[in-house]
């Protein structure tokens, strides 16, 4: 189909056009900024580390260069963008920016000084670690269309269950609990909102409420009197694997971490295969789609969902337990403190994909991880500020994502059956 | 021009469950208002003393209970107390079912309430030498402002970009949270002599009037309630009228119903979303104001206390209507005043007070599970309240 | 193989969907199900397809009694059904879309052997001629496609009987044509077929026998070659139906409407509008006529300030709207009764006073300044319903109490009862009865004798060719045609609708 369409008639630039141009102008002000504040005037050489030991592989580069080089990333991507849109590798665009962004304040902060990147990287496994759980999560329960809000509720619940049965019992057994606890959690999802179709927002934010009350009650009344009894399940240790964990930098971050690090690659992977490739994820994800189409050639909408969304509440504790058994090693009220609604934003942003959610939950670790080495580097920076990095990341890519990407068609509407 | 026949056909769009029937509905029937929302409380109070079984044992259910009624309740202290808890709830009860009506879900009351709050603390204690009938209203317009501002915000994000508020709002509670932390120990702000984040006293002349004062009861300056109750009432009637009796109302609430028939009325969807949002923020905004004028005197952490969120509680409890926010937030305040009795007279925590609220919440929001156990029949069927992530 | 339907009644609260039918339909044979909206003809068939269970009666299939809990037994019993809505899944290709429920698999993970299910699609499509891309994603196919996908999936659960509901509402006259020689095809081929349309002369010339079912009974028998679409219609209706609208010839008057070279993008960024010129003067109906698809929602929604075109210009008299917003077009005394009453029409939890001032609300009578004045608009509402024979008890109902025929009546009343000068009406009586039909044509022609410059849109050939006084034809995004509606016929106007006319 031959365009009409000459500069001459056109009356308005089409929307695509327009949302690139305002993307293009907050680069250009991003460029700006990052030289200004940034680069100019800064002095000196980061050094960052990236082997085990201070000097082994060491990179050394000027902070100043560094700082410039990401505001003309920046200005490159902003001409781009105003002048004839990235499109499609927008998204990706954006987190290699903000990545190399991330660099550049890291150089500046660090200038003179040298800082471990492999400690960072690790690190940044790590935070990723519960937010993706928290996402995958939410891409089980969003392919069947039911909106899990609850995730934070679940991830504190599986916190809480896996610390008091890794207490009592043991560390496996703590995992377990943990698991099921959120299995639970999403049960009483489901029943609200696909037998009784409460709106799906508000019953996860119901079960967030219950689950804060529930695990702050219980360990105000419990745990906090008997620590010894209830509440010291010790930290599972990380397992090198062998071989693998010796190769350098990647080493390190990849293939010598916890049992939860290993889970989330292989629930990654078995997701996407599941989804993608097996009858089970045809399915779902027809129910996800289209689910009248799905109920019309005998596929059981609401049994669907029930299984979906329990297996989602199931990794989601698991993920929670992840605070507890894989960090802390301890339950402290609300320690989840909005890892849950940040796996959400993971999960837009990777496209309600399991790989992209771990791609997105990775640029959610890092901005955590970041901003603890900031706090460490007494940057001069406050650290409440420095807190509230990984909130206004989530609000970064919420509102430059979400608008291009597109959800399960079905997603939040409950399926009545006539 | 003959007879059209008479058709008996199926009325068409029963179905699909009916946008806003279930929390905001049109016809307040008995049943769903007041029959429901008591079974509601009543259930959630039984599986309350569940949990009092499980960690405490059996007879501790009666101490707690009989603690939690008195302090609520009896005597013109409770009641006092009770109003005086009620008042910030009800504002941001308004704001979040203000939101509800126009089919947004602002769950940002919390930080909304911060920044009213602590702009309203700056208001207070920034302008010496202003008489009270000017100093009140000013320090309140400040709270209005803040809140404002922060519900502006993800308002914007929201209309102009797609991005839920579900989301935005909560990391702007986080944002606002952090920012009290810094705020409070910035030479200006920070109370003389403190090293820890708390405000400076607010100015005499900025503080709500306490109205039963006049009452002999208690020493201390007697009873706690203040003009701000009075002041939370009267949004109550201007936010009913709103919503109700005015054109911007009826925008509102179509935006809400189906924001593709409001755009075909002419009606800007954009501009509804975001002045819902940036009111709703206002409401929250004296609610912090309210608290830090009328009760507190200053600002330090987390001195809105959770009430963003029961807000939410009581926005679904009361229907998204005026009236029955405040009458769910007088129950939440009873809740509140009378838990901390409980707390202080039994060995019974606080905590529970908030699973009771959140077990009030479930029973409301899936009415049918109340109809269920409790064999009440009738009522319209629903759920469905918001949008998803799309616009 | 022999299905019977005996005695089934079906009840929702307040009406009997089915009372007590009797249907029998053979291998070889197809059996044609007339009524019309609201017969009760969808919910025959969605328990027949387990979708439903009936309250009463029964179903055999060679004389034994059938019980289906749900769709998947109605397929394992040979029971194939084409829905009036497609049920395909937009994101997914043909391959995906057939086979789901039903996967060729392999190994114990359930891991969907995707090149059989392929081979299998390419087979069947080959034998029935019923050409597709196996590949290709679903929500790129044009509507004929999508409907070949949908017998596809039939003919794979190898059904014996299979319902068609509604079928030709997406083809051209042509694309009729093929599609009964498909059907013919599958008879040959020893299926059964139930085949439900409210199209007279489809159904006289497709059926082999003709069952006209009417507010749940079936009122009757007929076969084709002895029964005329009068009979037919009367059956349907009740009464002696008039199928020509009864008007005086035009006289059209100065130009209201006129839009020049339109470009409207779809929401995939296509040119759903692509260079569209034309007039509409006071005093005369223009009808656009198309097979659905083709561009002219996005016309529609272009003109009246739903989107925003690309490119071109619309203008009322001298004043240009082209990038006007819905509220200023109200202001020029523009009446748009939009193709989806339900989800752009009305609001329909708000009661029935809130939707007649949707959009007019926002000035006086019904308001000044920011306060309401809802005593007037309740006044004006009795008065509309009164005057535009709105059924119900009350005025304060919610609007999804009223069935579609009054729904449609009381957007119809909401727009026509101000001053009109230019009303753009689309799809204005899909889905629903005959008697609000006849109604709605009968206001449309009312306010084109007063003055109004009339635009319909409407995939419906039979009421273009009846309302409209000039006819032009929209394909695939451009006019095609333009014909005097005094001169036009299905046969001519089916061939523009098809590209002839490119």
């Amino acid at each position: 189909m031959t365009a009409v369409v000459d500069a001459a008639t056109l009356v308005r630039a089409p929307a695509e056009v327009r949302r690139a141009r305002v993307r293009g102008i907050i680069y250009l002000i991003l460029a700006v900024g990052t030289y200004g504040l940034l680069a100019s005037g800064t002095e000196g050489d980061v050094i960052f580390r990236l082997g085990e030991v201070a000097g082994d592989l060491d990179w050394a580069v000027s902070s100043k260069g560094l700082a410039t080089f990401s505001a003309a990333v920046f200005g490159f991507l902003g001409g781009w963008e105003v002048t004839r849109g990235v499109g499609r590798w927008s998204n990706v665009a954006l987190a290699i920016a903000l990545g190399i962004f991330a660099f550049a304040f890291l150089g500046f902060a660090a200038a003179g000084k040298s800082l471990s990147l492999v400690g960072m990287l690790d690190g940044s496994v790590k935070a990723a670690t519960p937010i993706a759980f928290g996402a995958l999560s939410g891409v089980m329960c969003e392919r069947v269309a039911v909106i899990n809000i609850g995730i934070e509720g679940m991830l504190l619940t599986g916190a809480f269950m896996g610390a008091v049965m890794g207490t009592i019992v043991g560390p496996v057994v703590g995992v377990i609990g943990a698991a099921l606890a959120g299995g639970v959690m999403a049960a009483g999802l489901a029943v609200l909102a696909i037998k009784y179709r409460v709106d799906q927002i508000i019953a996860g934010v119901v079960i967030n409420i219950f689950a804060l009350g529930l695990t702050s009650f219980l360990s105000a009344q419990l745990l906090v009197e008997n620590s010894t009894a209830f509440n010291s399940p010790g930290v599972l240790r990380p397992i090198p694997l062998p071989l693998l964990s010796d190769i350098p930098v990647l080493g390190r971050i990849l293939f010598e971490q916890n049992i939860f690090v290993y889970a989330m690659f292989v629930i990654v992977a078995v997701l996407s295969y599941g989804l993608f490739k097996t009858r089970w994820g045809l399915r779902s994800r027809a129910v996800g789609e289209h689910p009248k189409a799905a109920d019309t050639l005998g596929i059981n909408v609401f049994r669907t969902r029930y299984v979906n969304v329990i297996l989602g509440g199931m990794i989601a504790g698991l993920g929670g337990a992840y605070f507890t058994l894989g960090s802390v090693g301890a339950f402290n009220e609300n320690m989840t403190a909005g890892r849950g609604y940040i796996g959400l934003a993971a999960m837009i942003f990777g496209r309600w994909h399991p790989v992209g959610a771990l791609a997105a939950a990775l640029v959610f670790g890092f901005a955590d991880s970041l901003q603890v080495k900031l706090a460490i580097l007494d940057s001069g920076i406050p650290s409440e500020f420095l807190l509230m990095a990984p909130y206004l990341v989530t609000i970064v890519v919420v509102a430059g994502v979400v608008g291009a990407a597109r959800p399960p068609a079905a997603d939040g509407q409950p399926y009545v059956k006539e | 021009m003959t007879q059209a026949p008479e058709v008996v056909e199926k009325p068409e769009g029963e179905g699909p469950p009916s946008w806003l029937e279930r929390v905001a509905p049109r016809d307040i029937d008995w049943r769903s208002l007041v029959i429901i929302p008591s079974l509601a409380v009543l259930s959630a109070l039984i599986v309350g003393a569940v949990f009092i079984v499980f960690t405490e044992g059996l007879d501790a259910i009666l101490p707690a209970y009989r603690a939690l009624f008195s302090g609520a309740f009896l005597g013109w202290s409770s009641i006092s107390e009770t109003l005086l808890v009620a008042t910030p709830l009800i504002l941001a009860g308004l704001a979040v079912a203000l939101g509800f009506r126009a089919g947004l879900f602002n769950i940002g009351a919390e930080g909304q309430m911060t920044v009213g709050g602590l702009i309203a603390v700056i208001a207070g204690f920034s302008f010496d030498g202003l008489p009270a009938i000017v100093h009140i209203p000013l320090a309140l317009l400040a709270g209005f402002l803040g809140g404002a501002l922060w519900g502006f915000i993800p308002g914007l994000l929201r209309a102009k970009t797609g991005a839920h508020e579900v989301i935005t709002t909560i990391m702007l509670n986080f944002i606002a949270f952090r920012s009290l932390d810094y705020i409070l120990k910035l030479p200006g702000i920070q109370a003389e002599g403190r090293f820890d984040p708390i405000s400076q006293p607010v100015l005499p002349s900025s503080r709500l009037p306490r109205i039963l004062a006049w009452l002999p009861i208690d020493g201390a300056g007697g009873l706690r309630l203040h003009v701000g109750f009075l002041v939370a009432l009267a949004m109550a009637w201007v936010v009913y009228w709103l919503l109700f009796k005015t054109t911007w109302g009826f925008e509102f609430r179509a935006v809400g119903a189906n924001p593709h028939a409001a755009k075909y009325g002419g009606m800007s969807v954009t501009v509804a979303i975001i002045l819902v949002m940036t009111l709703s923020g206002a409401l929250a905004g004296m609610a912090g104001g309210n608290e830090t004028l009328g009760v507190l005197g200053r600002a330090s952490p987390g001195f809105t206390a959770a009430i963003g969120f029961d807000a939410i509680a009581l926005a679904l409890l009361g229907r998204s209507h005026p009236g029955g926010v405040v009458l769910s937030a007088v129950l939440f305040g009873a809740l509140r005043a009378g838990g901390r009795t409980m707390q202080v007279q039994s060995e019974v925590g606080i905590d529970l007070i908030v699973i009771i609220q959140a077990l009030i919440i479930v029973f409301i929001a899936a009415p049918e599970l109340v109809r269920a156990i409790y064999r009440v029949r009738g009522g319209k069927e629903t759920g469905q309240l918001t949008r998803g992530w799309s616009t | 193989m022999r299905l019977e339907l005996k005695n089934v009644t079906k009840r929702f609260p307040g009406v009997v969907a089915n009372d007590s039918v009797d249907l029998t339909v053979n291998s070889g044979e197809i059996v044609g199900l007339l009524g019309e909206n609201g017969a009760g003809k969808t919910t025959l068939m969605n328990i027949l397809y387990g979708l439903y269970e009936a309250d009463e009666g029964e179903l055999l299939i060679d004389g034994r009694q059938v019980r289906f809990a749900g769709p998947g037994d109605a397929i394992a019993a040979g029971i194939g059904m084409v829905h009036q809505h497609f049920m395909l899944v937009p994101v997914f290709d043909v391959t995906e879309n057939v086979v789901l429920g039903v996967e060729p698999t392999r190994g114990p993970l359930g891991h969907i052997d995707i090149d059989q299910a392929r081979d299998d699609v390419r087979e069947i499509s080959s034998k029935y001629g019923l050409a597709v891309d196996p590949d290709a994603v679903v929500e790129d196919l044009p509507v004929g496609v999508q409907q070949r996908i949908e017998i596809i999936k039939v003919l794979f659960r190898e059904a014996e009987i299979i319902v068609f509901d509604e079928p030709t509402s997406v083809l051209t006259p042509q694309e009729v044509e093929d599609f009964f020689a498909i059907v013919r095809g599958l008879k040959e081929a020893g299926k059964g077929i139930i085949f439900i349309t409210h199209k007279l002369g489809e159904m006289l010339e497709i059926a082999d026998r003709i069952a006209v079912l009417r507010r749940g009974k079936i009122v009757g028998e007929a076969e084709p070659g002895s029964a005329t679409k009068e009979n037919l219609a009367e059956m349907m209706v009740g009464r002696p139906v008039d199928l020509v609208v009864d008007k005086s010839p035009a006289q059209p008057k100065e130009v209201v409407l006129s839009v020049k070279n339109l470009v409207v993008q779809d929401e995939r960024l296509h040119n759903a509008v692509n260079d569209v010129s034309f007039e509409v003067r006071s005093g005369e109906i223009v009808g656009i006529a198309g097979v659905q698809g083709n561009g002219q929602t996005e016309l529609v929604e272009a003109i009246t300030g739903l989107i925003l075109p690309l490119a071109g210009s619309v203008m009322i008299g001298d004043q240009d709207i082209t990038l006007a917003s819905p509220r200023k077009l109200h202001q020029l005394d523009v009446a748009h009764v939009p193709e989806d009453r339900q989800r752009d029409g009305l609001v329909l939890s708000f009661d029935l006073v809130e939707n007649l001032v949707l959009d007019s609300y926002y000035a006086k009578p019904y308001s000044k300044g920011i306060v309401m004045d809802w005593d007037e608009a309740r006044r004006h509402a009795d008065e509309l319903i009164e005057q535009y024979d709105i059924r119900t008890p009350s005025a304060l109902l919610t609007a999804s109490s009223l069935s579609g025929g009054n729904q449609q009546k009381l957007i119809v009343a909401r727009e026509f009862a101000r001053d009109t000068r230019l009303i753009i009406a689309s799809q204005p009586t899909r889905g629903i009865d005959v008697g609000s039909i006849e109604y709605i044509h009968q206001r449309i022609v009312e306010e084109r004798d007063e003055g109004a410059a009339v635009l319909i849109v409407s995939s419906e050939l039979d009421e273009v060719l009846a309302l409209a006084d000039r006819i032009l034809v929209m394909y695939r995004g451009r006019i095609v045609a333009e014909v005097p509606g005094s001169e036009a016929t299905a046969t001519d106007l089916g061939l523009f609708m098809a590209g002839a006319g490119v």
